[in-house]
């Protein structure tokens, strides 16, 4: 069901932060009864522009015309006003309050809150589309998934009947992406607009009935979705044809470089984030890690990078040179390099963890080597050299190597630390969502460098989202399930059904 | 028995000082704002008050205690609510960061205060000449059907104020929606901008409230507890760092504020009540409301209660236009 | 409802960078607008030519070689605090325990020249002095800094506190002191044979404490900026994670810094006491300790900035001084212009790191 007049129309939009065009003359049309994709690399300004609809930028120039009257939305407020709701990638809730505080926050404050009434009104929404919410849960007690569906019902309860999503389904299970698939059709049927913003091809193809193109802050092109296809997309996207294969060379005489047995690790409140997490990583080889969000990839990772304390367990590296043994268990960071134990560690978190956002790229590349030499006086010189080295190497585009990292995009963020890590000649190489928000050629230029040391003989274990990415690059994929292994599969011929399945029930469909 | 009364009492008195200028920081720090002018700010409100009581029984031939009484509460809401907003602009508006203004607007107030105040004492004769007996009385005159009851027997209305205040307080943070998005706003900033809150009008308005508030605490301080002159001995700054301990002693709940605010008092006066102290050991006394408050927030911070923890954007300013 | 077509009348973006002349230059035009509204306020309350009463103020602190040099002492001892908050703000902990620091520095060296005064020579007496300063101002400021570094207590508070307890401290030891008996008050230390004081040199009564000061200026620059020691402390104030990630044990760099940072504003309580004032009080400090948080906020931490707002901000005391002497106002003036100075000096910061876009300039790049 289409109806005549678009929701929305944005016309010749542009925004610029300092000296960055995040959206270029862009124009773009909303209609109810449709599902729209806003597809575009990282850059492209697709949640920029959605952003401005609403409310939380203005932008430069352009008009927005919603239900054929101009409109300038200045805050968040007058979004939900236009019954314009936006669910974002990273929430917006407060930890501190329960679901139903959160979901009527914001809304026309008089007198009393009267809770009974409100609460009755969320289950009312919650029957309707099928979700399942405690309105009296306090959110720090939530899961992701759950957040998420407070999310949706926030903007739900406000009346929106144009919603906007930021790429939902980065932490849902396939099965969680399902669910919401069918509610966001169901909303569709009920006259609704929704857009997504996403970069994955398979779920443009799945859901929308259109699919808007945003390249470098420019719009590319506006089809239906079945009049086009991924080829052709990709095309759009990123303007030249880009094979869709990652290499995968066979490993060559794999040796066991870390052994990872029982590991069990707790949080502050003692819920089990690992229980005896068991497996081997080979050398010259790429060890994947799939599994939900929040099912102890973190936890794993720091565990062995020794940034999180280890209830019991061991971890031993394998000395390639010496042959020794070496427990890493309850060591700290600066023990282990101490050891001589060459690990490198990419995080999830790259400006909140693995760089220092407001230094530049010669200062985060000292980082790891600033304690070099008996003198008490840093060495600024061999970093230096390094990160000329590095920006020449992976072409990482900046202005500088003085430049504050913080002002680089995130596809050349990423190269800056993949690049750090891997200049100290590690023997192990841990990633964390290393592609997470790159655009496809950054992407391929750091499949490329994981490639590269694996061929090198380096042990890498590579944790990642995306499970086509995991089947074709890694030899092998261990799959976590609510912090124990469900799991560890050959890379090469897996299923893609199967590993999701292992992903939300342990052991798969096998197990009973 | 009397003796515990008495210090009771004067307890009740010098924890009202401080119950005034905590409830106010409290309504601040919940918006994420940490004022460190309240000491400023009660300076202000002080001498707003003294000067607006001062010049009305100057000017008129037989003063009416309770047009004193309104005016100087007049003046001491203004006077405070305007460092608020001084405070409010730079932080909020121009983006300054908040310690630094909330110190320079307790320089500023003290230098203020201590400015009009000596020049009053100069005009009146001497240090704590000026009097503002008729107002003054006021502002101490009892509630008549308490006059006997024990410890109520010799406080003032204002002491009552603010009890009913920081009840009120507490329903509106709680029960109230504009309380819950006021709590938002301290906890998550970026989460209440996108809820549709207006971050800067809660900051505005509750720094600016929370200080008019505050300022009370100097005027009674003025009125009651000095009785209706003006000293430079920095007594009014003393009290207001106490206020700002009180607000973490009573982990940024206004009902916790009241009982703390007189175990403060208590604690303060208790060197006077204990026999053979040398005047050096009294000192030491005096320290501690002090220490009993490093211990409160150590024991917070120990126990990790999320609910006890301060607002979570204490401190922290919140820019929306930020890539 | 109605929708509002029209554009906010003004908005504010972030700039991207701005010449550093041109941030100076809107510094200092902010600085002549305070003083400016200052004049004002001023001509109000004493009916007096404004411009005047500036030059009285110049008169106060540079009217004569005496008060020049008494000018200049106190602007090393406001550097000295700043130059101890240096480190600490690096590292984005918030350290308003100076004023504690200070008097607890102040009672250490009073306490080594009352009760060893006659037993050592001054040499002795000074290095005792300076060693037992920079260990009472440590200690003052590890206290909070190994609440904060082992259970994230907020310092900012935790150091407040500090400073009362230690302003307590300073009237108990007044009261043990005190001297004439029942004056509370300490009066002159060892006014006689002026052991433990601040040695004249050339001549001049105050060139240690300039020669001291300005060492440890220089000293301090050098150490944040190329040690490795001031890059973990830039990493920590930066982002905790990134230096744990990277093996820089967080708590050791919290509690070391805070042990410098605490030790050096109890130096300042040493030139306070030995080199200054050769007494003690709760006024030793005298909110110093605040003020120079101020200071070494504004001047960004860069130690030779804080030379000249620092120098700035003595000269007013000074000259506060003198207009209350020579015109019958009461000297908290000068609190109240420093204060007004302050909230344009603040806000400038504002212009200078953000730009407004008025409605109908409609930028495009």
């Amino acid at each position: 069901m289409e109806s005549d007049e678009a929701a929305v129309h944005m016309r010749d939009i542009t925004k610029t932060f300092g000296s960055t065009v995040a959206n270029d003359h862009v124009c773009l049309d909303i209609n109810r009864g449709e599902i729209l994709s806003l597809l575009g690399e990282n850059g492209s300004g697709k949640t920029t522009l959605m952003n401005m609809l609403s409310g939380i930028y203005y932008p430069d120039a352009g008009q927005i015309i919603v239900d054929g009257r101009e409109v300038s939305i200045r805050s968040p407020k007058d979004a939900y006003d236009l019954r314009i709701g936006m669910i974002h990638q990273h929430f917006k809730l407060v930890d501190v309050l329960t679901a139903a505080e959160n979901i009527i926050l914001g809304m026309p404050a008089e007198g009393r809150l009267d809770m009974k009434v409100i609460n009755e009104k969320i289950s009312e929404i919650s029957s309707l589309y099928g979700f399942d919410v405690d309105p009296k849960q306090k959110v720090y007690d939530m899961s992701v998934s759950q957040k998420q569906t407070v999310e949706i019902v926030k903007v739900l309860y406000r009346g929106a009947d144009i919603l906007i999503l930021d790429e939902p389904t980065a932490v849902l299970t396939p099965q969680e992406t399902d669910k919401l698939f069918t509610v966001l059709r169901n909303m569709k049927n009920d006259g609704k607009a929704v857009v997504i913003i996403t970069h994955k091809l398979h779920e443009v193809e799945e859901i929308s009935d259109r699919v808007v193109v945003l390249r470098r802050g420019r719009f590319i092109g506006d089809v239906a979705t079945k009049d086009t296809n991924a080829a052709e997309m990709t095309n759009m996207m990123v303007g030249r044809s880009v094979s869709l294969n990652i290499e995968r060379p066979e490993p060559k005489d794999p040796q066991p470089r870390l052994a990872v047995t029982d590991l069990t690790v707790r949080d502050i409140d003692g819920v089990a984030k690992l229980s005896n997490v068991s497996f081997t990583a080979n050398s010259g080889e790429i060890l994947g890690v799939a599994g939900i969000s929040g099912c102890g990839q973190k936890e794993l990772l720091e565990s062995i990078a020794g940034l999180q304390p280890v209830e019991s367990g061991s971890i031993s590296y394998f000395d390639p040179n010496s042959g020794r043994q070496i427990e890493l268990l309850g060591r700290t960071p600066r023990d282990i390099c101490n050891m001589g134990v060459a690990l490198s560690f990419v995080p999830e978190d790259r400006l909140g963890m693995g760089l220092v956002g407001n230094m530049d790229l010669s200062d985060n590349m000292m980082l790891r080597s600033f304690r070099c030499g008996k003198s008490v006086f840093t060495d600024r010189k061999k970093p230096h050299t390094l990160a000329e080295h590095v920006v020449e190497e992976l072409e990482v585009n900046t202005p500088g190597v003085t430049t504050p990292v913080r002002k680089l995009s995130g596809g050349n963020v990423q190269k800056v630390l993949v690049g750090r890590e891997i200049s100290s000649a590690p023997t192990v190489l841990m990633t964390a969502y290393a592609v997470r928000g790159l655009d496809i050629n950054s992407s391929y230029t750091i499949y490329d460098l994981i490639n590269r040391q694996k061929e090198a003989g380096v042990a890498v274990i590579f944790v990642g989202e995306d499970l086509d990415v995991l089947l074709e690059l890694c030899d092998r994929i261990l799959v976590l399930c609510g912090g124990q292994v469900s799991g560890i599969v050959p890379g090469r011929g897996a299923d893609k059904r199967q590993v999701g399945m292992m992903m939300t029930r342990l052991g798969g469909e096998a197990a009973k | 028995m009397t003796q515990v009364l008495s210090l009771l009492q004067a307890a009740m008195v010098f924890g009202t000082v401080i119950l005034f200028g905590a409830m106010g920081e409290i309504l601040t720090e919940k918006s994420g704002n940490l004022n460190l002018g309240v000491p400023g700010i009660m300076y202000l409100g002080g001498i707003a008050g003294l000067a607006g009581a001062f010049w009305y029984e100057s000017a008129a031939a037989s003063p009416v205690a309770i047009v004193g009484l309104l005016i100087a509460l007049l003046c001491a809401l203004a006077a405070a609510a305007f460092g608020g907003l001084i405070y409010s602009f730079l932080t909020i508006t121009l983006r300054a960061n908040q310690n630094v203004t909330g110190l320079t607007l307790t320089i500023f107030g003290s230098g203020v205060a201590n400015l009009f105040g000596g020049a009053m004492n100069k005009m009146a004769g001497g240090v704590g000449q000026i009097s503002v007996a008729t107002t003054s009385g006021a502002y101490r005159a009892t509630l008549p059907f308490l006059n006997d009851v024990g410890v109520f027997s010799g406080l003032g209305f204002m002491v009552y104020l603010a009890i009913i205040l920081a009840l009120l307080a507490t329903y509106f943070l709680s029960k109230t929606r504009k309380g819950l998005n006021l709590r938002a706003v301290g906890e998550n900033p970026a989460t209440a901008d996108a809820a549709g809150i207006s971050v800067t009008r809660y900051k505005y308005l509750s720094t600016c409230i929370g200080a008019a508030i505050s300022g009370l605490g100097g005027l009674y301080y003025v009125m009651d507890y000095i009785k209706g002159t003006w000293s430079t001995d920095g007594g009014i700054e003393k009290l207001g760092w106490l206020a700002v301990a009180l607000v973490i002693f009573a982990r940024w709940k206004p009902t916790q504020a009241i009982w703390g605010s007189y175990l403060f008092g208590a604690l303060f006066w208790l060197f006077l009540y204990i026999p053979n102290l040398t005047r050096s050991s009294q000192e030491l006394f005096k320290m501690l409301p002090y220490v009993v408050t490093i211990i409160v927030l150590v024991v917070v911070s120990l126990r990790k209660k999320r609910e006890n923890q301060p607002p979570a954007s204490l401190g922290l300013p919140y820019f929306r236009e930020e890539r | 409802m109605k929708h509002k077509a029209k554009e906010p009348f003004v908005r504010i973006t972030k700039r991207d960078e701005l010449a550093a002349w041109r941030a100076w230059l809107i510094r200092l035009t902010s600085l002549v607008l305070a003083l400016a509204v200052c004049a004002v306020v001023i001509y109000v309350i004493v009916k007096l030519n404004p411009l005047k009463v500036y030059g009285a103020m110049w008169e106060g602190a540079f009217g004569s070689s005496k008060r020049s040099w008494v000018t200049l002492r106190d602007t090393m001892m406001m550097l000295c605090i700043g130059v101890g908050l240096a480190p600490a703000f690096k590292m984005r902990f918030w350290n308003i325990g100076a004023e504690g620091q200070i008097l607890v520095g102040g009672i250490a060296t009073a306490a080594v020249m009352i009760y060893c005064g006659s037993l050592m020579p001054t040499w002795a007496l000074l290095l005792t002095s300076f060693v037992a300063s920079c260990a009472a101002g440590a200690l003052w400021g590890v206290v909070p800094a190994y609440f904060k570094a082992r259970f994230k207590t907020n310092e900012t508070l935790f150091t407040l506190m500090m400073n009362y307890v230690a302003i307590q401290l300073t009237s108990y030891c007044v009261a043990l002191w005190e001297n004439p008996y029942g004056s509370n008050t300490v009066g002159v230390i060892n006014q006689q044979t002026k052991a433990g004081w601040f040695p004249s040199i050339f001549e001049q009564q105050y060139v240690l404490n300039v020669v001291l000061v300005m060492v440890l200026a220089i000293t301090m620059y050098i150490y944040l900026r190329y040690s490795k020691h001031g890059y973990e402390i830039a990493v920590v104030g930066e982002s905790e994670r990134t230096a744990r990630y990277v093996g820089i044990s967080v708590r050791r760099v919290i509690i070391r810094t805070m042990t410098i940072s605490g030790a050096v504003c109890g130096l300042a309580g040493f030139l306070a006491v030995s080199g200054a004032s050769h007494t003690i009080s709760t006024s030793t400090a005298g909110g110093r300790g605040f003020t120079a948080i101020i200071v070494a906020w504004l001047a960004k931490f860069n130690t030779f900035v804080m030379i000249l707002i620092a120098a700035l901000l003595v000269f007013l005391e000074k000259g506060a001084m003198q207009i209350a002497s020579q015109y019958n106002l009461n000297d908290y003036a000068s609190q109240m212009i420093t204060g007004i100075i302050l909230f344009f000096i603040l806000g400038s910061e504002f212009f200078i790191n953000y730009r407004l876009v008025f409605r109908g300039k409609k930028e495009a790049k």
